[in-house]
C-alpha cells in the first residue's frame, strides 16, 4: 500500500519516457521540441507534486477569517517552477529560431538528412 | 486602427469583431494580473505573458505591420533591456540607501513593511516589462521572417 | 483523487498522440490542450500561481511561436516507425526512475521533509514580516530576490539570442531580399 502512494511519481516519469522517447527518436528537430517541452512539463509537474499537501490549500493568505491554523501547500517549489515554465518558454524560442536558420541553411530539419549532408560533405 | 488590414484577414469578420471585444480586456487583465499579484494570484511573470498574448492576437488578425505601428520595434528593443535594468536598479538603490542588494526593507524610511511593498512592486514591474517585451520581441523576429 | 487520475490519464493520452503524430501543425495545437490540462492538474494541487502561467505560456505563447516556426520549416514530418534503440533506452531509464521514486514520501504527505525545513518559514514571514497575503509573490520578489534576478536575466539572453539568430542576416541582405518577398507578414500567419 505504502508503494501506491507515490503513483504520481510513476505518472510523472510515464510522461517524461514519452517526452525522451519524441526527443531521442524522431527526427524532425521542432518535434524534438515539442518532446523537450512534453519533457519540461513532466519535471515542472513532479516539484509541485511534491509542494502538495493533503488537505492543504492555495499558498494566499486569506483576508477576513482567522488565519492561523490553515494548512498551505508548499510555496518554494511554486514559486521555482513559476520562473521555469517562463524561462523554458524563452528557451524554446532560442531552439525555434536555432531550427529556423538551420532550415535556411540547409534546407530541411529532419535530422537523418541533415546527418547525411553532413557526411556527404566531408 | 485606420491601416488596411491584409486581404484574406479582412474576410474573417467574426475574428475582427470578436477581438475588438477581447484585446482590450486581455490587457486590462493583464495589468490586473499585474499590480494585483502581491495580494491574488499572479504577478510579473504571467502579467507580462498575457500582455504579449494580447498583443500577439492584435498582430495576428490585422497583421504585422499594423501591429508594428501600434509598438514600434524600438519601443520594444528597448523594453527588453529596461525590465531588467529597473529589477538591477531597484538592488542598486537599496544599496545606496544602506542596506544590502535587493533588501527592500530600506527604500522606505518609516516601515521596512512599507519599503518590501514598494520594493516587490516596482521588481514585478521590470520582470513584467521585461517579459511582455521579450515574447513580443520573439514573435516579431519570427513572424517577420520570410520562408526561403 | 478521482479528478486528478482522470486528468492524468488525459495528460498521457495527449502525450503519446503528440509523440505518435507525423503532422506537426496538430502536434503544436495538442501541446497547446496539453499545457491546458497541465494547468487544470496544478489548480488541483493548489500551485495557483503556476497554474496561471502554464495556461498562458503553453497555451498561449508557445502555440504561437510553434505555428510561428512551423510556417517557415514546414509541418509535415517524414513517416517513421517504432525504433527498438531509443524503446529499449527510454523503457530503462524508466524502470530506473521508478525504482527511485520507491523511497519517495508519498503524494500529499505533510510529513515529506520538502515541507520541513524553509516553507513554514517562508509561510510564517510572509504576514509577519511583509503583511502581503500572496505567499508565492512575497517568496518570488523578496526572499528569492536573486533567484528572480538571474532568471529575469535568462529571459533577457533569450531574448537578446533569437533577436540576434533571426534579425542580423536580414538587415544585412536587405538589399538583394527585397524582390523575393512578395508576400506579406500577415498572409503566413493567417
Amino acid at each position: 500500500m505504502e508503494a501506491l502512494g507515490v503513483w504520481n511519481y510513476w505518472v510523472v516519469v510515464l510522461l517524461m519516457m514519452i517526452g525522451l522517447y519524441t526527443v531521442i527518436a524522431r527526427d524532425h528537430l521542432v518535434k524534438k521540441l515539442i518532446g523537450l517541452g512534453v519533457f519540461q512539463v513532466s519535471v515542472i509537474m513532479f516539484y509541485v507534486s511534491m509542494g502538495k499537501v493533503t488537505g492543504g490549500t492555495a499558498p494566499i493568505i486569506p483576508d477576513e477569517v482567522p488565519a492561523e491554523g490553515i494548512l498551505y501547500s508548499n510555496p518554494l517549489p511554486h514559486v521555482l517552477m513559476l520562473t521555469a515554465i517562463v524561462v523554458g518558454v524563452a528557451t524554446l524560442a532560442v531552439g525555434l529560431a536555432l531550427v529556423v536558420r538551420i532550415r535556411e541553411a540547409y534546407g530541411t530539419a529532419e535530422e537523418d538528412e541533415l546527418q547525411r549532408m553532413n557526411g556527404a560533405q566531408s | 486602427m485606420s491601416s488596411k488590414p491584409p486581404m484574406r484577414m479582412r474576410e474573417k469578420v467574426l475574428l475582427r469583431v470578436a477581438s475588438r471585444v477581447f484585446i482590450p480586456l486581455i490587457l486590462l487583465f493583464a495589468l490586473y494580473v499585474q499590480f494585483h499579484g502581491d495580494f491574488g494570484p499572479g504577478g510579473g511573470f504571467q502579467a507580462g505573458v498575457i500582455f504579449a498574448a494580447g498583443f500577439v492576437l492584435f498582430g495576428l488578425i490585422f497583421g504585422l505591420e499594423t501591429l508594428q505601428q501600434v509598438v514600434p520595434w524600438s519601443i520594444v528593443e528597448r523594453s527588453v533591456a529596461l525590465g531588467l535594468l529597473i529589477f538591477g536598479g531597484v538592488g542598486v538603490a537599496c544599496l545606496l540607501r544602506g542596506g544590502r542588494f535587493l533588501d527592500y526593507g530600506v527604500l522606505d524610511h518609516h516601515s521596512s513593511m512599507h519599503g518590501q511593498h514598494l520594493g516587490i512592486l516596482i521588481i514585478e514591474l521590470g520582470v513584467g516589462l521585461t517579459v511582455a517585451a521579450t515574447m513580443l520581441a520573439i514573435f516579431y523576429a519570427m513572424a517577420g521572417r520570410e520562408r526561403t | 483523487m478521482w479528478i486528478e487520475i482522470v486528468l492524468f490519464a488525459l495528460l498521457v493520452i495527449t502525450a503519446v498522440t503528440i509523440a505518435g503524430l507525423n503532422d506537426l501543425f496538430a502536434a503544436a495545437m495538442l501541446s497547446g490542450i496539453f499545457s491546458l490540462l497541465c494547468a487544470s492538474l496544478f489548480t488541483l494541487m493548489d500551485a495557483v500561481d503556476v497554474a496561471f502561467t502554464e495556461a498562458a505560456v503553453g497555451a498561449g505563447i508557445s502555440t504561437v511561436l510553434m505555428l510561428g516556426a512551423l510556417s517557415l520549416t514546414g509541418n509535415r514530418e517524414n513517416q517513421q516507425p517504432l525504433r527498438l534503440g531509443p524503446f529499449v533506452v527510454v523503457l530503462l531509464t524508466g524502470a530506473v526512475l521508478i525504482y527511485g521514486t520507491l523511497d519517495m514520501p508519498a503524494y500529499g504527505d505533510p510529513a515529506a521533509p520538502i515541507h520541513q525545513h524553509v516553507a513554514p518559514e517562508y509561510i510564517a514571514g510572509a504576514t509577519a514580516e511583509f503583511g502581503l497575503p500572496n505567499i508565492v509573490t512575497v517568496v518570488l520578489g523578496s526572499y528569492r530576490g536573486f533567484d528572480t534576478l538571474g532568471e529575469t536575466a535568462v529571459i533577457f539572453t533569450a531574448g537578446v539570442g533569437v533577436m540576434a539568430l533571426l534579425l542580423g542576416r536580414r538587415k544585412r541582405r536587405d538589399g538583394d531580399e527585397v524582390e523575393t518577398s512578395g508576400e506579406g507578414h500577415g498572409d503566413a500567419k493567417s
